[in-house]
């Protein structure tokens, strides 16, 4: 840490503690905020994030009573980097760390972006693992078709794969870029345009190292932004529909490069019975970071006394 | 099988790259061999590519065979593909001509995305019976988190878990047979000789640019020239 970059932005907090654990063999960095002997709130980041993005969310819930926990997905933050990564091994990962911190009692979990649609998918396939869950503009639907002819569309898929295996085919033993801590805040900036400068540079101290030529991300740079598959985004909203808990989830007015830009309408007709939808006015796709004092007292609205 | 395997890279994993037949036997172009989910290479030239005018090669998946076995799983049908892809671009860089694929089971079904994929360097794919050429459901469902114990020797638990399972939409799979017939200037880039026919490959069996053939070798004699 350094002082300076922590002291411009005063509401953020490190860890209280921080360990990894084995799951099945791979090192899952954990992140805990808050009394060790409070209840458990569970925090799910997004992808290319780490938890550390959670310095200045996890510290609301701690003043409310709750004992913080995120960890790194794999390849993320301080968790290992691995031959593979993949949406099954993820929630692999999850369900070991919700092993270590609650057993099989159910708790409240939060998830952003990706994580929360992680959580959507893991509290599907394991419910009893859930209390609450609140998700965070992590909701995908259905992607507006192009209104191009069909071999258009064809060239365009073949430009994704190739340009993913292009990637793949140049990722061994390859580093990320290395630079100053200016450098790399302006880089994330590109992704995260509406957080502050202070914010990203801080980022910087807690989710890179520093070596011999410069900082560098922990990401393991074998990640790449985009991708093709056979999974369609709407499918999430066959999870969000079966959901049995209590269900809280976001999405936001202000669409960026990181969002899914997700459209609310279609997302309704699946909020399980009970549930709630809100959109976020005025804020972008890391609202829980533009907004803590908002999104977090919403949240801890929702939840409840700890317990 | 004449000697070690060479070694390629593909990030992480080290993929065994097993030549059954060499270039100073058979001077024709390249055939690669795709093995089924859980088996591993052969070692020796099977008898239906006893006819292929030159080199043959077989590659174990990652997980499998000789190749690495990652740590804590993260299959997925678009890492083996990559598998794939990185043995066609070494045998491109080894030989002058495109390379036939024949797949069986998960193989055929890795065959087909690497065809569309990267269709210039395909020079067509026979897809053929064998274990895991069904993959899982077309549309998802709810599936367990599974974890398996960590074992010593390949195959991998995790490839037989995750890839036995993966979703195999099958307008995925026919996006490929496009791809491929854009890319490869082939009437026929595919060749299907599975009696089996799971959704996906029905689906791709009914598309132009797909031939249907009673076994592997009438299949490959379709691609000699």
């Amino acid at each position: 840490m350094i002082p300076q970059l922590a002291a411009a932005v005063p509401d953020a907090r490190a860890a209280d503690r921080e360990y990894s654990i084995d799951a099945g063999g791979v090192q899952i960095a954990l992140h805990e905020w808050g009394d060790q002997g409070a209840p458990v709130l569970v925090l799910a980041h997004g992808g290319f994030d780490f938890a550390r993005t959670f310095d200045t969310f996890a510290p609301r819930f701690v003043d409310a009573g709750w004992r913080v926990v995120a960890w790194d997905h794999r390849g993320h933050g301080d968790s290992a980097h691995t031959e593979l990564y993949s949406w099954d091994a993820d929630l692999r990962d999850a369900s070991a760390v919700f092993d270590h911190v609650a057993g099989r009692s159910p708790v409240p979990v939060v998830g952003h972006s990706k994580g929360g649609a992680l959580m959507l998918n893991l509290a599907d396939a394991e419910p009893f693992r859930f209390r609450q869950l609140v998700n965070i503009d992590g909701i995908p639907s259905k992607r507006p078709i192009p209104d191009i002819a069909e071999h258009e569309r064809t060239k365009m898929l073949a430009g994704e794969i190739t340009g993913w295996l292009d990637h793949r085919a140049r990722t061994a033993g390859s580093l990320r870029k290395p630079g100053t801590i200016d450098e790399l805040a302006e880089r994330r900036g590109r992704m995260n345009p509406r957080l502050s400068t202070d914010w990203l540079r801080y980022l910087v101290t807690v989710g890179a190292y520093e070596s011999g030529d410069g900082w560098r991300w922990k990401l393991d740079p074998s990640m790449r932004f985009g991708g093709f598959g056979p999974w369609r985004p709407e499918w999430a909203l066959m999870k969000l529909a079966g959901l049995g808990v209590p269900f809280y989830g976001m999405l936001v007015e202000i669409e960026e490069a990181m969002g899914w830009g997700t459209d609310p309408d279609e997302v309704r007709p699946y909020v399980p019975e009970g549930g709630r939808l809100d959109v976020i006015d005025g804020a972008g796709h890391f609202a829980h970071i533009e907004r803590p004092d908002d999104i977090a007292g919403r949240i801890i609205e929702f939840l409840g006394t700890p317990a | 099988m004449s000697g070690a395997p060479t070694l390629i890279e593909h990030n992480r994993v080290r993929l065994a790259l097993h030549t059954l037949r060499s270039a100073d036997v058979a001077g024709g172009p390249d055939l690669l061999l795709l093995h089924g989910l859980g088996e591993s290479s052969p070692v020796e030239v099977p008898a239906f590519a006893a006819a292929w005018p030159g080199p043959i090669h077989a590659l174990d998946f990652t997980g499998h065979g000789a190749s690495t076995r990652p740590t804590g799983g993260g299959y997925t049908a678009e890492i083996l593909m990559a598998d794939a892809d990185a043995a066609v671009r070494h045998l491109t860089t080894t030989s002058t001509g495109a390379t036939t694929i024949v797949g069986r089971g998960l193989g055929g079904y890795i065959g087909l995305l690497v065809g569309g994929a990267r269709a210039e360097q395909v020079r067509g794919v026979v897809i053929a019976d064998g274990p895991g050429l069904s993959g899982g459901p077309s549309v998802p469902t709810s599936q367990p988190v599974v974890r398996v114990e960590p074992v010593d020797s390949n195959p991998d638990p995790y490839a037989l878990v995750e890839l036995g399972r993966d979703l195999r939409p099958r307008d995925y799979a026919t996006a490929f047979v496009r791809l491929a017939i854009e890319g490869s200037g082939l009437d026929d880039p595919v060749t299907v000789t599975a009696r089996f026919r799971p959704r996906w490959l029905q689906a791709v069996v009914e598309q132009p640019g797909v031939a249907e053939a009673g076994s592997i070798a009438e299949a490959l004699a379709r691609y000699h020239g």
